[in-house]
């Protein structure tokens, strides 16, 4: 028997304990314990993923509200009347926060690592699924107050995604620097409790559950990114949940962490002493990494769909897991960048110039390595391999601009401009959806048992890829022309006016990039009732998710625990019956 | 039967240290008859997580640490002179912190001597092991006495921020009060989970925790109420010394 395609046949060994073990861990019965305080990672998974859709959604609408405001400033909303210049920076605020937080953070992986890590290491639940219902729960509760903020007393705040202080510090800085402001901390913080749980979920069951014959070097390139993502997060959070703290106790309690003597509304504030640098390094000691956190899980699962739509093994296994690893590593001291414009001795600058650059050795060593997957491969263009490569040229695109803004003489007058909105979004914001986007046309015919409509998912892909460039290139040309971030008003401004047509295209871009997503949201539902069957393998993947039923059963693998042979990308063995090896085909070692 | 090669030829599946794709803890009740190699790798993976939240909480305190060094050296303005000058003098320490810490170090000693006898309760019953006596009672007032040390010491903070508050040192009063009063809070937080954990060992049979569940929720806590202690010791020579 070779390469077989799934299902109880191919698992040989199972112990004997597991199938009282199966029994400890019974399904439960009954809606409230099986779909909303469901101990189940999949249950769980898919919990953060419709939370992140949920989330998307109003982050998508509230940057529509701000492309409308950029090129017809006094335009009047239905229901939602005039946008003032705060309300635009209140949308900023809350389009980065949800997007950066509850979107980029949650879906890869809350959503996917929740529901696919302990399948693809062949374990039955996460380490602690106890934990990791609390995760969620915490997480979601996060959201709620978040959104809160947009009903309070004055509204929501208008500090932006990063919180700099005095202003996020003072409730008398702004409107919706009052009660708007403290949901948006203690949602902040919330959602830092819930990530570190995640987190150390996360890290102990990499290390702690893995199958028979799971060495971390066969593990899929997803899972090593699950697992780095949980290491700088269980780092990261920790510092932005103090970092929250003290400043709920600047605003709460009278402290003077970050507020300096200062005078708002010609007032002078209760404070002294405090340093808003404090905060920005504190934030950013967090916000780097965050940035991997977000895009680290999109890198594994494109590594994990380039070899399988190529048919081909990863090209440097290897280096894809150490490029990774520094990647975490280089990611903790380069915080500073975000921060020339705040002022720093030049040696500073200079270093966390440098250290920035090197980023760029593994993020090319891995370009490298898809592409060198891709090359001479046998090609299959389903929808999760258009949008993993859409992914590869929307890193490359984003992440080229990097080397730009690490150098602090380029950086202090493009900062402020949009050449950096471009940049991030290109790199951190797009990049990273089309993960989501690959992972969820790749996982789920096994996540739903049906194939979603690749018609619409083409629609989908083209209308996306093409879309978001529109959107995000041009505002590099804007921001080189000296086209501010932040304002909500620049059409009045004379050397700006040469810029109002590009604008207006980009937000016609984005009126057509939204509406294509209309075709994913139904197509997601659509398929889940209607779609074709899907069978246990549909894409002939390797992986262990791919050898049990579709949908998983509760225990993941049928009361059977899998034992792995083999390495996870054996696409094109010569001589194979079928181009490819399961990782718990035992036949190779008959062969050998 | 097939005659491939694979392009990473392994000869026999190699046993990663992973724990063979077990199922997770069970918080129930089920997990007494798995016997002890069950038992172990639940207390292996218990002690696992507990090692990298570990990690997580020391992230937030070194987080504040360095937020304590770096306002130390910051100047500020003073609005009469327009001058800037050092606004930070250290807060006088109550003395009550060394009995508190004393108080600490010896509930530190009775919850190691709880965790080893739940340690022997776990390895008796696997296997009958001459010359190891249980001794279930012994455990519980460990673990009692360490219980009523830590609500000692909890009690023993509160006044001493009662006495800090008397001198006219307030959370907003100065800097430095600012995290005298931040560092022993989060600190006092973090133990009340401790006494929190304990009381839920001390309860298991009232919320039907089995024997095992039991005795690994003691080992855990038992670290990590040593790591509270250590970390106590830390944050009071932080206070104390670093100026």
């Amino acid at each position: 028997m070779a390469g077989g395609t799934g299902g109880g046949e191919t698992i040989m060994a199972t112990r004997e304990f597991a199938a009282h073990e199966a029994h400890a861990h019974a399904a439960p019965q009954g809606f409230i314990r099986k779909w909303v305080f469901s101990l189940d990672h999949k249950v769980i998974g898919l919990q953060y993923y419709f939370l992140a859709l949920t989330a998307v959604l109003v982050g998508m609408f509230l940057s529509l509200l701000m492309r409308i405001h950029l090129i017809w400033p006094n335009i009047t909303l239905p229901l939602l009347g005039d946008i003032k210049p705060e309300t635009y920076l209140t949308l900023v605020t809350m389009h980065g926060t949800i997007m950066v937080f509850f979107v980029l953070t949650t879906a890869p992986q809350g959503g996917f690592g929740n529901y696919f890590l302990p399948i693809q290491i062949g374990a039955a639940d996460m380490a602690f699924p106890v934990l990791n219902m609390l995760s969620f729960w915490v997480t979601a509760l996060a959201f709620i107050v978040m959104l809160g903020a947009f009903f309070v007393t004055g509204g929501a705040p208008l500090h932006g995604w990063t919180g700099y202080p005095p202003l996020s510090a003072v409730p008398t800085a702004g409107p919706g620097e009052g009660p708007g402001a403290d949901m948006w901390v203690i949602s902040i913080a919330l959602f830092c409790i819930g990530a570190l749980m995640s987190a150390l979920n996360f890290i102990t069951t990499t290390l702690d559950m893995r199958a028979k014959g799971m060495s971390m070097m066969r593990m899929p390139l997803t899972c090593w990114a699950w697992f780095i993502t949980a290491i700088l997060g269980l780092l990261a959070f920790g510092v932005l949940f103090s970092a929250g703290i003290l400043l709920l106790l600047d605003r709460n309690a009278g402290t003077s962490f970050y507020v300096p003597l200062t005078v708002f509304s010609g007032q002078i504030v209760a404070h002294k002493g405090g340093s808003p640098l404090l905060w920005q390094h504190l934030f950013w000691f967090f916000g780097h990494p965050e940035v991997y956190i977000a895009i680290l899980p999109a890198m594994g699962l494109c590594s994990q769909l380039v070899s399988v739509f190529s048919r081909k093994p990863i090209f440097g296994y290897k280096a894809m897991v150490y490029a990774m690893l520094s990647i975490g590593l280089l990611g903790f001291m380069v915080w500073g960048h975000h921060m020339f414009m705040s002022g720093m001795s030049p040696y500073s600058a200079f270093a966390f110039s440098i250290m920035t650059m090197a980023i760029g050795v593994p993020s090319a060593i891995k370009t490298f390595n898809w592409l060198g997957t891709l090359w001479g491969g046998r090609i299959r263009l389903a929808s999760p391999m258009l949008f993993a490569i859409g992914f590869v040229s929307l890193f490359v695109s984003g992440g080229i601009s990097g080397p730009f803004l690490a150098q602090p003489t380029l950086d202090i007058p493009l900062h402020d401009t949009a050449f950096v909105t471009g940049h991030f979004h290109l790199i951190m914001g797009v990049a990273s959806i089309f993960g989501i986007f690959a992972a969820t046309y790749y996982w789920f015919p096994k996540m739903f048992g049906r194939m979603m409509n690749e018609s619409l998912a083409r629609w989908h892909f083209w209308l996306t890829f093409v879309g978001t460039y529109c959107i995000f290139m041009p505002m590099h040309y804007a921001g080189m022309a000296g086209q501010p971030r932040r304002y909500s008003q620049f059409t009045e401004l004379h050397y700006l006016e040469k810029l109002i047509p590009l604008n207006t295209f980009i937000t016609f871009a984005a009126f057509v990039t939204i509406s294509a997503q209309l075709i994913f949201i139904f197509n997601l539902f659509w398929s889940m009732k209607a779609g074709k069957k899907a069978s246990d393998n549909p894409w002939e993947a390797t992986t262990l998710e791919w050898t049990t039923a579709t949908p998983p059963p509760h225990d993941n693998f049928g009361g059977h625990t899998p034992v792995v042979y083999n390495g996870p990308y054996e696409y094109g063995v010569p001589g194979a019956p079928r181009d490819y090896v399961m990782q718990t085909d035992p036949t190779t070692v008959a062969a050998h | 039967m097939a005659s491939y090669t694979p392009t990473v030829s392994i000869d026999n599946p190699r046993t990663s240290t992973g724990g063979n794709g077990a199922l997770p803890p069970d918080w129930g009740s089920a997990g007494d008859n798995f016997g002890s190699h069950f038992f172990d790798t639940r207390l292996r993976r218990a002690r696992l997580g507990l090692v990298v939240g570990l990690t997580g909480i020391a992230m937030i305190f070194i987080s504040f640490t360095s937020a304590y060094v770096v306002r130390q050296g910051l100047p500020t303005l003073d609005p009469r002179t327009n001058a800037l000058l050092h606004d930070w003098f250290p807060v006088p320490l109550p003395r009550l912190l060394l009995l508190n810490t004393l108080v600490l170090l010896i509930s530190s000693i009775t919850m190691e001597l709880a965790r080893r006898q739940a340690a022997r309760k776990a390895c008796a019953q696997f296997s009958s092991m001459p010359g190891v006596s249980v001794d279930a009672k012994s455990e519980m007032s460990w673990l009692a006495l360490t219980v009523v040390l830590g609500l000692s010491f909890l009690t023993g903070q509160w006044m001493a921020w009662r006495e800090l508050a008397a001198n006219g040192f307030y959370v907003a009063s100065s800097p430095s009060s600012s995290f005298v009063y931040l560092l022993t809070g989060m600190h006092g937080i973090h133990l009340f989970g401790g006494v929190v954990a304990l009381l839920s060992a001390g309860f298991a049979s009232l919320l039907r925790r089995s024997a095992d569940s039991q005795s690994i929720l003691v080992d855990v806590t038992g670290w990590y109420w040593h790591f509270m202690a250590l970390l106590w010791v830390y944050i009071l020579c932080l206070l104390e010394f670093v100026h």
